[in-house]
């Protein structure tokens, strides 16, 4: 152990050294250990004449331990001492011991700056903690700075509702007071008037000193008129006149809401025209490039209609003309304002663009430009689809494109120069359009089964009418109301309950024979029903029944005879 | 511009007939009848005693002269000068007395508001009518004198009273929403009655010929409210001047408020033209001194003053008011639309040197005209857009949209201008002072020659 602490000092200088202190330490330990250990031997010199051999083996057992060459070896003769052996060892031991010094030394100088590094480490935890004592002090005095102010606040706190408090009280003493002033006020105000009433009578009763005038002759009237009776006419002519002068003054006002509402709708006609006139001239340009944009349609649309309802409304000014004027001016502004917001971003681009390139071009050919790369990008984009299209409709089916391949050389896959690609294409159209035909021709066959299939249905269904058509006329009386061509369900069912009761309003040979024509007609709609075959006018006449009402003298269901027999009768 | 010659009067009681023929002064009990053109004089009435109140009947045909303290109200005829007519109230007392718009009644509010006499001069009727409310402006006929609305008090209750005037029939008679109604006032169309409530509380109803209420108006509440209202001449606006030194005009479609004019105490529109009257004494030599005779007569030796124009911001001068003290100088006190609508001149009474004209076109303040002293007076010419004004100095001051002027009255012994008014035709001007009057022609044919002063 101690020696290969030895070693490891050897070889890796003081910086392990000072890392390996721990078993330098213990190596140091060790060694006064030791020699302390021995030190009897020492002191009374360790060699003498008697022990020669045992200090001689025990001084080989010791360097062999060290791991050094043994001093002597049994092959050296029982006397003898290998001397180079013994010297070397012994040097290899002085050098251990300098070594060992040394050691020291380094562990010396670690251990005083590991003390004053210590040292130092006291010295700055003292500071902090002067510093921790410090802010310690610190948070205490603001801890209770805070603590005032809290007080400080809360009795704030604490004026603020007294405050309040007092408010109130004096809002309520203000009110208080109001309420009594305004009660003194009213009660002196009636003591007043009666003060008054009292004073008035007072001067009426008193002769001495009365109202009088004097004048020399009476002048006449301003208007040269006699002064009038009061009569309930007059009051009825006052009244008159209020109205009147009321009404004209509505009249008049009317009359100049109505002139400021023409002012008003002139104004925004003029708008919007002007509107529709700039939007015209921004677009045209845009539309005939790009016919198939949807939304330059639209506006396009838009427009139009806007102009078609702005030549309406130069009529009505019903509340829809209003609205529909007013909403196409909002649309229309709405649009310019775009439009103008879309010219300043082109044209904040013209500016940007100036700089790089000096012949700039003019904002309307520039926006005419964009419009056709727009337009050009669009067609490139369609084309490009269409081609993945194809492709894809290749790869799906490679039997076709082996077919396709096996055909002559004008085929697409074999084309010579710089046709092949068209060719292909071309192929692939055709042959894509020949797929649509067969699916169409199929389309069309299933269409026309179902067309066939619809008509037979249709046919029994017109069968299945006329039969109970039949049947329907068969129940019904002459009398039954005739001007209800299509009754419902419900309807007929009770008209058919009906029936028998009108039947008594009817001459009396008919009220007899009513059961009796009731029994025939169940005994004579049952036969047709199964014995018939469908007429032809009720097969392809779907307004069989009104023409059957409206005439219902003869029946167009010929073989029919009994119950048309019976018909006769009853009308009869 | 011209000036007569200076007559005596009392009691400021000048007043030109409403055709515009007479000019009748009072001059203590006396009452002197002049033709306008040439001044002489026409009638002279004696009355028996100082006469208080004087009043044209709207057909220039008979002139009221009323004497309060006696209850005695006399009443001359122009056409027969020994026509007379003599109204004794008796004990009953004489507060107020008025024409009726026909010129053929005459309306006596006797003492502590007891009633209203309505004296006819056609016949002996006399009608009484109860309950007449004491307050700023109790009584309005409307402009084409065929309605009279009366305010009213019973029962501690505001009510008013609308009559016919030709037959003094009761038309209507409602209860209005006041706590305690100030005045009212007919639109210029006579089909919108505007009532408002005291100081106490900001409050305007408008109701209809027929006493319907057709909608009420308040701007705040707590503070003191209104102080003047006024028509415009089309009956469209209605402006209001209250203690908030603000007007705020309504329109006549839904009564609710266009605008209102703030009077601000430093003008920083450039917009506005601000007029300063500025004062020069002119340097006074020792013999001008001496003979002071010659410095009090002599018109141009006074101190002359010219306006100037001021470049904003302008700095009004404001009289702070005692606020504890009742009726505060301060709002708006008067208010007048000139006759063709156009313009609205206001004075607020903190700054009560200052005339505020205000465009009701572009409804902004158009002109501020800040004289040396209060304005005493203000008034449109009835024809055209021209204010004249007064402050009590023996000037008069003019304003246009071409520009204004101030004008020294030329007079002895220094006659100050009190009130003025304007001759119906605006050709000219009666001015009044404390004991005398001048007539001021304005000579519209030749503004060419002094279109100097007209230019701003």
């Amino acid at each position: 152990m101690p020696e290969s602490a030895l070693e490891h000092q050897n070889t890796a200088g003081s910086a392990v050294v000072y890392r390996m202190s721990p078993l330098g330490h213990f190596s140091q330990s060790e060694a006064p250990s030791l020699s302390g250990h021995r030190s009897p031997f020492v002191l009374t010199s360790f060699c003498t004449e008697d022990n020669v051999l045992e200090c001689r083996s025990y001084i080989n057992q010791e360097v062999s331990s060290l791991g050094l060459r043994a001093v002597w070896t049994p092959t050296d003769g029982p006397a003898e001492l290998n001397v180079v052996a013994a010297l070397n060892s012994l040097y290899e031991l002085i050098q251990l011991q300098r070594q060992g010094l040394r050691a020291l030394d380094d562990m010396e100088v670690e251990r005083q700056r590991s003390a004053s590094n210590a040292e130092l480490l006291q010295l700055s935890n003292t500071r902090l903690k002067g510093q921790l004592e410090l802010s310690k002090r610190e948070n205490t005095s603001l801890l209770e700075k805070e603590r005032q102010l809290q007080l400080k606040v809360k009795n704030l706190q604490s004026c603020l509702k007294n405050e309040k408090e007092e408010v109130q009280r004096l809002q309520n003493i203000i009110a208080s007071r109001a309420s009594q002033y305004n009660h003194d006020m009213k009660r002196k105000e009636r003591e007043f008037g009666k003060l008054k009433e009292r004073l008035n009578q007072l001067l009426v009763d008193k002769k001495e000193k009365k109202q009088a005038m004097e004048v020399l002759n009476y002048v006449e009237r301003a208007d040269g008129k006699r002064s009038m009776w009061k009569t309930g006419r007059t009051e009825a002519r006052h009244e008159g006149e209020v109205y009147r002068t009321l009404l004209s003054d509505y009249d008049a006002r009317q009359r100049e809401l109505v002139l400021e509402n023409s002012e008003q709708r002139k104004v925004l006609q003029q708008m919007k025209r002007d509107m529709v006139s700039l939007l015209r001239g921004s677009k045209p340009a845009r539309r005939e490039e790009t016919p198939g944009d949807p939304q330059t349609q639209g506006d396009s649309e838009d427009s139009e209609e806007v102009l078609e309802s702005s030549k309406e409304e130069f009529e009505g000014s019903c509340v829809d003309a209003r609205e529909k004027l007013t909403n196409s001016i909002r649309l229309k502004w709405r649009k310019l304002k775009s439009h103008m917001e879309r010219l300043d971003s082109q044209a904040s681009l013209v500016q940007a663009g100036e700089g790089a390139e000096p012949d700039a071009v003019p904002l309307e050919t520039h926006g005419q430009e964009m419009e056709r790369l727009k337009l050009e990008i669009q067609q490139c984009k369609d084309f490009i689809h269409s081609q993945q299209q194809l492709l894809q409709q290749r790869l799906t089916s490679p039997s076709e494109e082996e077919e396709a391949a096996s055909l002559p050389p004008g085929s697409p896959m074999q084309g010579e120069g710089g046709r092949p690609g068209e060719r292909g294409r071309l192929g692939e159209d055709w042959r894509a359009l020949e797929e649509q035909r067969t699916h169409f021709e199929k389309e069309r066959k299933t269409f026309t089964e179902a067309a066939i299939r619809l008509s037979h249905e249709r046919m029994m269904f017109e069968e299945d009418r006329a039969t109970w058509l039949k049947h329907q006329f068969l129940h019904w009386t002459p009398f039954t109301d005739q001007n209800q061509p299509q009754m419902t369900e419900g309807e007929q069912e009770a008209a058919s309950v009906f029936s028998p009761e009108c039947l008594p309003g009817s001459p009396s040979p008919e009220t007899s024979s009513s059961p009796r024509c009731q029994a025939l007609q169940t005994q004579s709609t049952a036969d047709p029903y199964r014995s018939l075959p469908p007429s032809p006018e009720s097969s392809h006449s779907p307004t069989q029944p009104i023409t059957i009402n409206g005439c219902i003298g003869e029946l167009p269901i010929g073989s029919s005879g009994g119950t048309a027999t019976v018909r006769t009768q009853l009308t009869s | 511009m011209n000036f007569s010659e200076i007559f005596k009067q009392s009691n400021q009681l000048c007043r030109i007939s409403p055709d515009g023929r007479y000019l009748a002064t009072c001059v203590q009990y006396r009452l002197v009848v002049r033709d306008v053109n040439s001044l002489q004089i026409l009638h002279l009435y004696t009355c028996l005693d100082q006469i208080v109140h004087m009043e044209w009947s709207s057909d220039s045909l008979f002139i009221l002269c009323a004497m309060y303290k006696r209850g005695l109200v006399q009443v001359w005829s122009l056409e027969q000068p020994d026509w007379h007519c003599k109204i004794d109230e008796g004990s009953i007392g004489l507060v107020s007395s008025r024409w009726s718009p026909d010129g053929r009644h005459i309306l006596n509010t006797t003492e502590f508001h007891l009633r209203v006499t309505v004296w006819s001069l056609c016949t002996k009727a006399v009608s009484y009518i109860k309950y007449p409310k004491a307050c700023q402006k109790g009584i309005d006929f409307s402009r084409d004198g065929s309605y009279m609305a009366l305010a009213e008090r019973r029962d501690c209750k505001d009510y008013v009273s609308v009559f016919v005037c030709e037959d003094w029939h009761l038309l209507r008679h409602f209860e209005t929403e006041t706590q305690d109604l100030a005045g009212l006032e007919w639109s210029p169309n006579g089909c919108v009655l505007a009532v408002w409530d005291s100081c106490l509380e900001y409050k305007v109803l408008l109701y209809s010929l027929d006493g319907r209420l057709l909608s009420s108006f308040s701007a705040y509440e707590w503070s003191l409210g209104i102080k003047s209202l006024a028509w415009s001449p089309s009956s469209q606006f209605l402006a209001i001047g209250s203690f908030d030194e603000k007007v705020r005009i309504l329109n006549h479609i839904t009564w609710k408020k266009i605008t209102e004019f703030e009077h601000p105490a430093t003008i920083c529109s450039p917009k506005t033209v601000v007029y300063k009257e500025v004062e020069k004494r002119p340097a006074l030599s020792i013999q001008d001194l001496s003979s002071h005779s010659v410095s009090s007569r002599s018109p141009l030796l006074a101190v002359q003053s010219k306006y100037e124009i001021s470049q904003p911001p302008f700095q009004i001068p404001v009289v702070k008011p005692d606020l504890d003290r009742a009726n505060p100088k301060v709002g708006v006190s008067s208010l007048a639309f000139s006759a063709d609508g156009r313009y609205l001149a206001t004075k607020n009474d903190n700054m009560a040197s200052v005339v505020w004209v205000w465009n009701m076109q572009k409804m902004s303040l158009e002109a501020v005209l800040e004289q040396t002293a209060a304005v005493r007076c203000f008034q449109w010419d009835p024809r055209r857009p021209r204010l004249a004004l007064c402050t009590g100095t023996p000037r008069l001051y003019l304003w246009s949209p071409a520009g204004s002027v101030s004008v020294q009255v030329p007079s002895e012994g220094g006659f100050q201008v009190h009130a003025l008014s304007w001759h119906s035709n605006g050709e000219s001007l009666v001015l009044i002072g404390k004991e005398h009057l001048c007539l001021c022609y304005m000579d519209t044919e030749d503004t060419s020659t002094d279109s100097n002063i007209w230019t701003k």
